[in-house]
């Protein structure tokens, strides 16, 4: 033990501290640069976050102790990354209501509804306008329709004044710079939110330029109120007020998107379960996302088993020619293989109906129950294939004398199977068999490809099809159409993880309990 | 001892690949902090624009003249269409997103609704372009998109086959059945029907989705697109139950391949399928759709265009590349050279008209109506299909097309 500890700082040569160090030093400037952009940014939690990081990676590859955490430390650091940040992240928006129309916060739907209220004067001129700065303030210099200058600032309504003209357009005032359009580039959310009052009476609208060159009279339909956080729809007189809900809610209960992310607890739970129009097709699609894990993995690991038995026999010749023809499935990219299966198994044209079936018209991929039937089929030619490889290393694995011994005590090939290969078999293969669901259980590759989760139920509410996973259904949530609903789709997530979570326990005791047999 | 030496150093390197990669991952991308503080540096102002990867090369001159006249420099990211939108929306309010997005007119709802775009203020601009195009960058009264160009369906016909236009559909059906092909008549439809393509037909019966209000906007609480049982009953004849026109079977690659390979007469179809037609050798002419009912068949419209970023840090330069540069003539039709799809400014689209192809399309989309973008319409489209392909696979018309309006009433109403 001692000899293990003070090895290295005996060992430790110049060169390798040299480049502990260089590294170490990188990674720490990385770090500190990093940090840096991010509190600018205002991002403060992740450049704690980075720097804490930083100082305990320095600490532990500086520090003599700590072997084990050396070799811990890089993949704890992906685990964090790529797990428990996006596990994490998922859980957060399933409690959020991020979804079409609140994906802003509040400040941000605030500026967008602003923005979006800003409503030119119907037939009110267009005025070419120079923008010109006295004493860092802004102002605009605004050639009337009638040939005349006037100048305004946001405090100061237009006024006429004496102006240089240069092509019939005001370009430049006394006691005020004229600022050329370069100029503005490096102050342009300044000269885009100036607006210049026409008159002392507010109604009057007011003037902006949203190039830099040309004004126009603007009024604004709302204004918003920051002390009591309303906004007041300037015609009707109508107050908005904060709904609670991530947007601004009138007072019929009408409300105006853009609205804002907000936690909204466990609404988005509740909808799953208690929606009519969610609730009926999560019932059957939860149904057919277990039957289809279930089936797939039954008849994948039975072919792959027959085969590997059947090919795992020495009176058979030509074996290692017969195996490679059965990878080969394995071998082809499982897109491709799904794409392809998609377009053998079309109505009309596809090759199964044309040329194998000689021109028949079985709707293969648009009948609800040929449509199972089909995605089941094409995910076993796509998966027995690595059962088989699993299967012929776990039955030569098993020791050759307990099959002769079974032999002399004359057992028959079924009970040999039975009571001997199998059992010593389900050992070693039952972690796969569940790691072999738990895939199925989110297979989104087969059935997005395959059928697209279609036929459509045209009776459910939401764009759902007879073939849908829970996953395929989660994508449509989120991902399809025009009212997106991340947060629903998160809540989903969180139950498909549940699930298949439970039912790996479940399975993992049981295999136990099969090694005890043993 | 030499592994631990080795691991030392491996695991620092990693550390920093790893430390990297999750700051870029879950803040910003280097690149996006650069724009934001370009302002700042004020010497140079960079405006990023995501264009279609497909008609990226035809936006790379613009923004080079652009930045040789105003010192702007426009850098032109191509991205994939299918992921565009939903990437701006993601990106556009945590500052790294682009200043200009170019879309579809369609996106306007969602985008807005988002509020991730800006009004824009076309002026006196506003009435050079053509009116289709005006109206469908228009959402709610107020104007947010730069319309640049402009595609609608239109029939293209195989000239060696049939030598004149179709009267009307029943005309093209004949003429094509004459011709002694094996397809009189292709639409792209597909398991899920496809209603974008059977639109003009569902208008020639004078069934349109959505009623529109005093404004001219569409109005989402007059869904009038139970009119349509006349189109229905019709679209039930052509279907396997009745003549067999018009199939699901028909994917958009099948009908391509079948009027390209010359086994169709008709096909109709957008701009985008022009090309591959005239590369195959066939001698293409472009029609107006015919119509089977007693309306003219009315196609959709899709206005192609640019958006600002509401929280874009360059939104004058912004407003100055799009009003100023991009929506004048001469840029139009350099876009126009380069892309080949319809300008959307009245004057640009009159210079390009001498193309034959080009003034089939703008003929055939003299009557086209914007695709409604209000949110509404995305109800709509969960369930139009569907039941029109349950119908030309022999559904009841009647009925499918009550229960269509019904689904598409209670989901309005339910949002």
């Amino acid at each position: 033990m001692t000899d293990l500890r003070s090895a290295p700082t005996r060992s430790t040569g110049m060169g390798t501290l040299v480049a502990k160090i260089t590294v170490l030093g990188g990674l720490d400037a990385l770090a500190v640069f990093l940090g840096a952009v991010l509190v600018s940014r205002g991002d403060y939690v992740i450049a704690a976050l980075v720097v804490v990081g930083a100082i305990v990676l320095t600490v532990i590859y500086l520090s003599e102790r700590l072997l084990p955490a050396k070799y811990m430390a890089p993949g704890l650091v992906f685990l964090a990354i790529f797990q428990v940040f996006v596990i994490g992240y998922t859980v957060y928006i399933a409690f959020t209501n991020y979804s079409t129309g609140h994906i802003l916060t509040q400040d941000q739907a605030v500026e967008a509804l602003l923005s979006q209220s800003q409503r030119r004067l119907p037939d009110s001129p267009s005025y070419s306008v120079t923008v010109v700065e006295s004493n860092s303030q802004l102002g605009l210099l605004v050639t009337a329709p009638d040939g005349t200058a006037l100048l305004g600032t946001a405090d100061s309504p237009l006024r006429p004044v004496d102006a240089t003209f240069q092509d019939g357009q005001a370009v430049a005032v006394e006691g005020y710079t004229s600022l050329r359009f370069a100029d503005l580039l490096g102050r342009q959310d300044e000269v885009f939110s100036l607006a210049v009052p026409l008159a002392d009476d507010a109604s009057a609208g007011s003037l902006r330029t949203l190039d830099g060159r040309t004004a126009y009279q603007y009024t604004s339909k709302l204004s918003f109120d920051p002390a009591s956080e309303t906004l007041t729809d300037t015609e009707t007189g109508e107050v908005y007020v904060d709904g609670g809900e991530g947007a601004f809610v009138g007072e019929d209960g009408t409300e105006i998107l853009p609205g804002w992310q907000v936690n909204v607890g466990l609404d988005n739970f509740t909808r799953a379960v208690s929606e009519p129009s969610i609730r009926g097709p999560l019932v059957y699609v939860t149904a057919w996302t277990i039957a289809f894990a279930a089936l797939s993995v039954g008849i994948i690991f039975a072919l792959g088993l027959l085969m590997a038995l059947l090919f795992n026999d020495p009176s058979m010749r030509g074996r290692t020619a017969y195996r490679i023809v059965m990878v080969l499935p394995y071998a082809f990219p499982a897109f491709l293989g799904a794409m392809v299966w998609s377009g053998m198994l079309s109505q009309s044209f596809g090759f199964i109906n044309q040329v194998v079936l000689g021109g028949a018209s079985i709707p293969w991929l648009t009948d609800p129950t040929l449509a199972k039937i089909s995605v089941l089929m094409v995910n076993l030619w796509l998966g027995f294939p690595y059962m088989f490889l699993v299967a012929t290393g776990a039955l030569q694995a098993i020791p050759g004398e307990v099959r002769e011994a079974a032999r002399v005590d004359g057992t028959s090939r079924w009970q040999m199977l039975r009571h001997i290969e199998l059992p010593l078999l389900l050992i070693s293969m039952a972690p796969i068999l569940i790691a072999t669901f738990a895939f199925n259980f989110n297979n989104f590759n087969v059935i997005y490809l395959v059928t697209g989760g279609g036929p459509r139920d045209t009776g459910a509410g939401i764009p759902v099809g007879q073939t849908d996973i829970l996953i395929s259904l989660v994508y449509k949530v989120a991902f399809t159409g025009q009212n997106r609903d991340y947060g629903l789709a998160s809540a989903f997530s969180i139950i498909i993880f549940i699930v298949v979570a439970a039912i790996s326990v479940i399975s993992f005791r049981r295999t136990k309990t099969l090694e005890e047999i043993s | 001892m030499h592994m631990t030496k080795k691991s030392i150093a491996a695991g620092a390197l990693l550390a920093v690949a790893v430390l990297t990669a999750g700051c870029s991952n879950s803040t910003t991308t280097p690149a996006a902090s650069d724009t934001s503080s370009a302002p700042e540096t004020n010497a140079t102002s960079t405006l990023t624009v995501w264009v279609d990867a497909e008609r990226a090369d035809a936006l790379a001159q613009a923004a080079t003249d652009y930045e040789a006249q105003t010192g702007i420099a426009v850098d032109i990211v191509a991205r994939d269409n299918s992921t565009l939108k939903d990437d701006f929306i993601q990106q556009a309010s945590s500052g790294s997103g682009p200043d200009i997005a170019m879309g579809a007119h369609d996106w306007l709802g969602e985008l807005t609704t988002n509020g991730v775009i800006a009004p824009l203020e076309l002026g006196d601009k506003a009435s050079d372009f053509l009116p289709v195009a005006l109206d469908a960058s228009t959402y709610d009264g107020i104007v947010y998109e730069l319309p640049y160009a402009v595609e609608n369906l239109a029939m293209l016909r195989n000239a060696d086959l049939v030598a004149e236009p179709a009267a009307n559909f029943d005309d093209m059906i004949a003429k094509g059945t004459a011709a002694g092909v094996e397809f009189p008549f292709v639409v792209e439809q597909g398991e899920n029907g496809n209603p974008y393509h059977l639109y003009p037909f569902q208008t020639a019966f004078g069934a349109p989705v959505f009623g529109r209000d005093a404004a001219g906007s569409y109005d989402p609480t007059q869904l009038t697109l139970g009119d349509g049982t006349a189109f229905a009953q019709w679209l039930y004849g052509q279907g396997s139950k009745g003549a067999n026109t018009i199939s699901t079977e028909i994917t958009g690659d099948i009908a391509k391949e079948k009027f390209t390979t010359g086994q169709a007469a008709f096909w109709l179809t957008g701009p985008w399928n022009v090309k591959a037609a005239v590369d195959a050798g066939i001698n293409v002419a472009v029609d107006a759709i015919p119509s089977p009912g007693s309306e003219p068949a009315q196609p959709f419209a899709g206005v192609k265009g640019f958006f600002v970023n509401q929280y874009s840090d360059n939104k004058v330069a912004a407003n100055d590349f799009l009003v100023n540069y991009l929506g004048t003539v001469d840029v139009q039709v350099a876009l126009f050279e380069s892309g080949g799809v319809l300008p959307a400014l009245t004057a640009a689209a009159d210079a390009v008209s001498s193309d034959p192809i080009i003034a089939g399309f703008k003929a055939a989309g003299m009557d086209a109506v914007p695709m409604p973008a209000i949110p509404a319409m995305g109800r709509v489209w969960e369930f139009w299909g569907i039941a029109e392909a349950s119908i030309i696979n022999g559904a009841d018309p009647d009925a499918t097309w009550a229960q269509l309006t019904a689904d598409v009433q209670s989901a309005i109403d339910g949002s």
